[in-house]
């Protein structure tokens, strides 16, 4: 270990860090909070690993075990939702297995900061029979890293790593390793590994089930997993699942007498957790997210145990932990601060001043004032906004890409207008197959592309279509007459409604593709070329 | 010695680099630190807030306890009250005067200023207008972190000035001073009183 190679990072950037000094070639990733730093980080730090933003978190899954199936390291980044849209890939790359080792980063969201769901990524990872490792600080996040690649071409398994908000947002100092060399083997040659045929599924799925005590063995044995006792019989002993081991220890458990089994590394470590139950009169299970661990340690010590967490209402059933939650579930009361302001209001995000977005829905809400039964099926990004007051435009918001399809269906049931309003970036992940099914079915529906030419809810990254988008719709087989394009400024307000109009008259599927840089975007490009004069 | 602080203020107001200055002097000075963010959607005109924990003991949590912060450093006023549940009954409040009304609601500002002024240790400064009278209209966040300086503590306004030179060193001499003047005066400011 290098003496004093410390570095501050955000969590995010401690996982980038520890990947480029564990050797992957190629990191595969679609933006989405928390997760995006991950992959600028690399970006900006390691030109010699491919890292080009992907289309979606499916063809980064994809991408990534071809990565691996050519002998080489790969990491694939999400936010907890992309894991949904990488599920067929990740399930079945457990199947597989793997040559090159493979991580799948999920970094989930409780509290729903920026997201539409709290789902808990490690439920993917048990049902995916694969190992899974859950840092509780920045040092962890990065030193776990070489680990799970040396553990994941051990087993020949892909492995999931998941971090939550608060430590993928979180800076700390990290104490850097020395940088090991690029990971390189041979292709896999084994064909029927990869070709998953039933009679080779079959196989390949019998000895992943085996694999699962090796799994077992594994995490008995982790450096990450361990117990801290105290002297004799204890009244409460607590099981600390990733960053809630932090929260836990904020209280200095040792000091209160109780014993604290630091979970970070699964398959659970059932003989710990046994052990610690077997010394204490009751347990609690402290664990962001959803009550996974809960339920399985519920099963192992059977119903008679006093066991306490989420499910119990020891600790909140939904929502992050923090250490004044997690204190109370250890009978310490929340100190009384200062009480609650009067003059305080909530202060909601908007779209930016400036924003195409906003002229966007000025012109939708001109039109859609015309027919009152006129519906508009939102979707993912910052015109997600557009729900919000002064606009209150939209009406569903469901996933990426649901806009289109959304008002496909809804339009077959006879609902007119059905207008879906979809971003650039948006459209490219998982808008385009939705919009085939529409001109297959020739189905009535008006659909908005606002393209500002980036992914800007998650920082400006490129979008995939960029300059495309035309070409895309009409290969898709929207008529060329009812692909139009406007700019999305409010002199152009006669010109775009009247479009609209035309378009929400026309009786199949058009396309309008309001067009204007992103405001952030366009202002960071002059700023640097101030800065450069 | 330990000192748990409230950033706050409206996404784009800069409170991120007062967290990077006080960062960056913390790793220079040995000093342990977390320091939680909030990225993503609330970063458009929402409100939003860091947590930084300094201390020369072991830091577990990321995020800190009701009742227990030593300081709020606020951008804005509103955002200053918004946390006060978070701060000691001892610890300090220093925040700009001047609101950001980007919300139509924005509470009766004489009545938002009582309240403040109710509060037992704070310290108020317009920093908008101090910043602008001084043609540094950019570096507001950075009066205000000179005015926080000392109630930081555990960190040395010199610490901080030398940290200020490393953060902003790629951008220029001329951008170096500027702000160092910036982080003067709101020091003066406070310290001169």
């Amino acid at each position: 270990m290098i003496e004093n190679n410390k570095k501050l990072l955000l969590g995010d950037e401690a996982v980038a860090q520890g990947a480029i000094d564990a050797g992957i070639s190629g990191v595969y990733a679609y933006p989405g909070t928390p997760s995006t730093e991950i992959t600028e980080y690399i970006q900006a730090n390691a030109p010699d690993v491919r890292s080009r933003w992907c289309t979606n978190e499916k063809t980064a899954m994809e991408a990534a075990l071809g990565m691996s199936y050519a002998g080489k390291r790969a990491l694939v980044c999400m936010k907890h939702v992309g894991m949904n849209v990488a599920a067929d890939a990740f399930v079945n790359s457990a199947i597989t297995g793997v040559n090159g080792g493979l991580v799948v980063l999920a970094a989930d969201d409780p509290s729903m900061h920026s997201s539409q769901n709290e789902q808990d990524s490690r439920f993917y990872g048990k049902f995916a029979m694969i190992p899974i490792l859950e840092p509780s600080s920045q040092q962890e996040a990065y030193d776990m890293m070489l680990f799970a690649f040396e553990m994941s071409e051990q087993l020949r398994l892909p492995v999931l790593m998941r971090v939550v908000t608060r430590l993928a947002h979180s800076r700390a100092d990290v104490q850097m390793a020395e940088k090991v060399e690029k990971y390189a083997t041979l292709p896999d040659s084994d064909r029927t590994n990869w070709v998953l045929l039933p009679a080779n599924a079959r196989r390949q799925y019998a000895m992943l089930v085996e694999k699962q005590e090796d799994l077992a063995i594994l995490s008995k044995e982790s450096p990450f997993n361990h117990t801290s006792a105290v002297e004799g019989r204890a009244r409460l002993g607590v099981v600390a699942c990733g960053i809630a081991y932090n929260y836990v220890m904020e209280h200095n458990p040792a000091a209160l007498g109780i014993p604290v089994l630091k979970v970070t590394h699964y398959p659970i470590p059932a003989d710990a957790i046994k052990a610690l139950a077997a010394e204490c009169d009751e347990l609690l299970v402290a664990e962001d997210g959803q009550p996974v661990v809960e339920e399985q340690v519920a099963a192992l010590l059977g119903a008679d145990y006093k066991l306490r967490g989420r499910l119990t209402g020891d600790l909140p059933r939904m929502g992050e932990l923090n250490p004044d939650n997690v204190g109370e579930a250890l009978g310490i009361a929340v100190k009384q601060g200062y009480a609650k302001a009067e003059n305080v209001v909530p202060r909601p995000p908007a779209l930016c001043q400036g924003c195409g977005h906003r002229d966007v829905y000025d012109a939708l809400n001109k039109v859609a004032a015309e027919y009152p039964d006129a519906r508009i099926f939102g979707d993912i990004g910052c015109y997600t906004l557009g729900a919000l007051p002064p606009f209150r435009a939209i009406d569903s918001c469901v996933d990426m890409g649901a806009s289109i399809t959304m008002a496909k269906g809804a339009a077959d049931a006879g609902l007119y207008p059905a207008i879906a309003v979809i971003g650039d970036s948006t459209f490219t992940h998982s808008g385009m197959t939705g919009l085939l099914d529409a001109v297959n079915d020739n189905s009535n529906i008006t659909v908005i592309i606002s393209d500002n030419l980036t992914t800007a809810m998650t920082g400006g990254q490129d979008s995939a279509g960029t300059n495309k988008f035309e070409a895309i719709c009409v290969g898709l087989g929207v008529d060329p007459a009812h692909v139009r394009v406007v700019v999305p400024l409010p002199k152009n307000m006669e010109e775009i409604t009247s479009i609209i109009r035309e378009e929400i008259e026309y009786n199949g599927v058009s396309v309008i593709i309001p067009r204007r840089e992103c405001i952030q975007t366009l202002n960071r490009k002059l700023r640097q070329k101030r800065a450069q004069k | 010695m330990k000192k748990d602080i409230i950033l706050a203020g409206v996404g784009g107001q800069g409170i991120l680099t007062i967290a990077t200055i006080i960062g960056e002097a913390a790793a220079a000075a040995g000093v342990n630190l977390k320091q939680a963010e909030v990225h993503g959607m609330s970063q458009r005109g929402g409100d939003v807030q860091s947590t930084l924990r300094l201390s020369t003991e072991a830091i577990y949590s990321d995020l800190i306890r009701e009742g227990a912060a030593d300081l709020i450093i606020s951008m804005e006023p509103m955002e200053a009250l918004r946390y006060i549940p978070y701060l000691k009954e001892e610890g300090w409040i220093v925040t700009s005067s001047q609101p950001f009304k980007n919300i139509p609601n924005y509470p009766d500002e004489e009545q938002l200023m009582a309240e403040l002024a109710k509060m037992p240790h704070t310290v108020v400064l317009p920093i908008e207008d101090v910043a602008r009278q001084n043609n540094m209209p950019k570096s507001a966040n950075v009066v205000l972190l000179g005015m926080a300086a000392r109630y930081i503590e555990i960190l040395s306004a010199e610490q901080l000035r030398e940290s200020i030179k490393r953060v902003f060193a790629a951008k220029g001499e001329a951008i170096v001073e500027m702000n160092l003047c910036a982080f003067d005066l709101g020091w003066n400011a406070v310290n001169e009183q």
